[in-house]
């Protein structure tokens, strides 16, 4: 994590020289501009990690020696099969298709989506198929 | 939802959490969550656009055989090699580079059950396929498909220059690919940072591992630019906003700035993962670990961090951008990259090197992007891009560089397609498409070159009667057609090899994990997990006389 925490950090620290240098040499405020938020983009994650690397116990997969036995137990918790994506996902093609076809195709784009983070959520909660 | 328990200490195939009940048939490949049933999917939709980019080639090519072909109208034309280069970057060589083979490999490689979010994975496929169909049924409107280019550019791209649906299609298909990419890269880092097995510290992790998690970066730094730039576009053309017209007060070439600024990151986010695949391939087939393992690491993220400052390279011809900022950082890349090849160039000296169709495709990709990266230094200078701006010199670097990504591609699948499907590819008719692969590609491209020296424009469909010209179109041509004959071979390949030679767990005796595990790999991928104590834990179980030493150290009867 610390590691992680460090790679961020240092990509954002030279994307932040590097908007400053672009900015004082060029004055071309669009691209001095995404630069400068991409340097931000790198902190907002690399101070997180940072933040938290400093008060977690570290990890058996940054340790040089870990084991398996340090890593026993639950690794995380991974859903079934599901329909929602499915479904999530042809609500997005809908939406996008009412961008060149017409309006009204947002009925059943919205009308999907809705149904499908509904659908998600609850299945989340209640644990899914499997 | 299940919780998966750590399988170096739970194993056994008794464990009922390992035996998947799940739909069959059509169900399964709509409802899955399990990363390699999503990232075969992602890899074949990846190659039948593969194939459909191929044939639009295949066309443009054969118009070109001859200085006034008839084979297309004008008109088509610009269809067609809007939606060659279109299909070609977002609908094959993206997806197929981060959500096709990663999504299988990556947990893998890591000792991981699933990718973090296997939800967001199932619906970053569908996005991706959603758009493809989306920007491919421009085709079938009545103005027909995109013709602007696949780069787009104001104002040929607005309402007045470009109006009709297929248009419309183009961008409503790249913002669902778009999105795609972004969860893609969002899932990748989260596996990468948080699914790592015991032991499987960042700098053991394997090289295609890393070259990925580098890649998902720059997806996050690169794609919302992009997506933020065709919803500009789209107010332009719908809303009546001038953000890219003159008219309004808007500035065109801001649309350059904003696409290149994702476009070029985007060659590294295409480039990277077929690296990877690279530096997976030639250890196992050299029998040596990989040369400079930390100084690859290295300069993937060079490259990474230098990708974010060359964007204007491609605008070096429009004046208004800052020319020595742009040419240095251009030409520092190479820096990085050149790393790279000597490092792959290191670890096959003196190893004993098994020339699989996987090692030939490999070091056929080194040779292919030597040439397109070689001459990617010359475009980097400005004087040089002054002549050569816009002619098929251009075309004839990219093509270098792409083919080459196409070899490392195949490599990867000849390399991971035992593990994934359980049965390796037939060897001889391998070695066949290699070589139609690599010669069709060196004689596809190297005739380009010349012409854009004498200063061919591309994107014309027709051309003046000129001998030299003609001559040289019709030997690329000829590479063309080598390079469908290869792609026809591979496919006769799949379907010679279908569940017919079995391959075994480890048939490359290779070193990351997922040769540890069955092949195919069975749901939440392991029984069991070896020790991790180096970049690779499967050798080193499976060689305990021939373990890794720690960086520096040498064996004593070697000292």
């Amino acid at each position: 994590m610390k590691q992680v925490s460090r790679i961020l950090i240092l990509l954002g620290i030279f994307f932040l020289a590097m908007a400053i240098v672009y900015w004082f040499w060029s004055k071309e405020s669009g691209g001095s501009i995404m630069i400068f938020a991409g340097s931000l983009l790198c902190f907002m994650p690399g101070s997180y990690y940072g933040w938290w690397a400093k008060r977690m116990a570290p990890h058996p997969q940054d340790s040089k020696t870990g084991t398996s036995e340090e890593g026993a137990g639950v690794v995380a918790t991974f859903p079934g099969t599901s329909i929602w994506p499915f479904t999530l996902g042809m609500a997005a093609f809908f939406v996008v298709l009412s961008l060149v076809f017409g309006i009204w195709l947002l009925i059943p784009g919205l009308g999907l989506a809705v149904w499908a983070l509904l659908g998600g959520t609850a299945e989340g909660r209640r644990g899914g198929n499997h | 939802m299940t919780d998966v328990l750590n399988p170096a200490v739970h194993h056994g195939h008794d464990d009922a959490h390992d035996e998947h009940h799940g739909p069959t048939g059509i169900l399964k490949w709509l409802t899955t969550t399990d990363h390699k049933v999503i990232g075969l999917s992602y890899t074949i939709t990846a190659v039948l656009m593969l194939v459909i980019g191929g044939l639009f080639a295949e066309i443009i090519r054969f118009q070109l055989a001859t200085p006034d072909g008839h084979l297309v109208s004008l008109a088509q034309y610009n269809e067609l090699f809007t939606m060659h280069g279109s299909v070609m970057i977002y609908l094959f060589a993206g997806p197929f580079a981060f959500g096709g083979l990663p999504n299988i490999i990556v947990p893998i490689q890591i000792g991981a059950p699933d990718m973090a979010f296997p939800r967001l994975n199932a619906l970053s496929y569908w996005l991706y396929l959603t758009g493809s169909i989306t920007m491919l049924s421009g085709f079938f409107t009545s103005g027909g498909a995109a013709n602007f280019g696949w780069v787009a550019y104001a104002p040929l791209s607005n309402a007045v220059n470009s109006p009709g649906a297929g248009a419309d299609l183009w961008i409503g298909g790249l913002l669902l690919t778009g999105f795609s990419a972004i969860f893609t890269g969002v899932n990748l880092c989260a596996t990468i940072f948080y699914l790592r097995a015991p032991g499987m510290t960042l700098f053991r992790m394997p090289v295609f591992t890393w070259n990925l998690l580098v890649t998902a970066i720059l997806i996050l730094l690169a794609f919302p630019v992009l997506t933020a730039g065709l919803i500009m576009l789209y107010c332009d053309r719908h809303f009546g906003t001038h953000i890219f017209s003159v008219q309004g007060g808007g500035v065109p070439v801001l649309w350059q700035n904003i696409f290149w600024f994702w476009g070029h990151p985007e060659v590294y986010i295409l480039a990277l993962p077929f690296f990877g695949i690279v530096t997976e391939v030639i250890p196992v087939f050299s029998r040596k670990p990989v040369f400079g393992y930390k100084g690859m690491i290295f300069a993937t993220m060079t490259i990474a961090a230098l990708s974010l400052g060359v964007w204007a390279h491609h605008m070096f011809t429009t004046g208004t951008v800052l020319l020595p900022f742009f040419s240095f950082m251009s030409l520092l890349i190479a820096v990085p990259t050149g790393i790279k090849i000597f490092n792959w160039i290191g670890t096959m000296w003196r190893g004993q090197i098994w020339f699989s169709t996987a090692m030939l495709m490999a070091i056929g990709f080194v040779v292919t992007f030597l040439i397109g990266g070689l001459t990617g230094i010359y475009l980097a200078s400005p004087p040089l891009d002054f002549f050569t701006h816009d002619t098929y010199f251009v075309v004839a670097h990219f093509h270098s560089v792409v083919m080459a990504l196409v070899l490392a591609g195949m490599a990867g699948l000849y390399y991971w397609g035992p593990k994934i499907t359980g049965y390796i590819l037939h060897e001889g008719l391998g070695k066949i498409q290699f070589w139609f692969l690599f010669i069709g590609t060196q004689v596809f491209t190297l005739p380009m070159y010349l012409l854009g020296l004498y200063g061919m424009p591309r994107r014309m469909a027709v051309y003046p009667h000129n001998p030299e010209w003609q001559h040289l179109n019709e030997i690329a041509t000829l590479g063309a057609i080598m390079i469908g004959i290869s792609t026809i071979v591979f496919v006769i390949n799949v379907g010679y090899s279908w569940k017919k030679f079995p391959a075994g767990d480890n048939p490359w005796d290779g070193h990351t994990l997922e040769w540890f595990t069955t092949s195919p790999p069975p749901h939440h991928n392991f029984y069991r997990l070896p020790q991790i104590r180096s970049e690779r834990p499967t050798w080193d179980y499976n060689h305990p006389e021939h373990k890794a030493l720690e960086h520096g150290k040498h064996e004593e009867s070697h000292a």
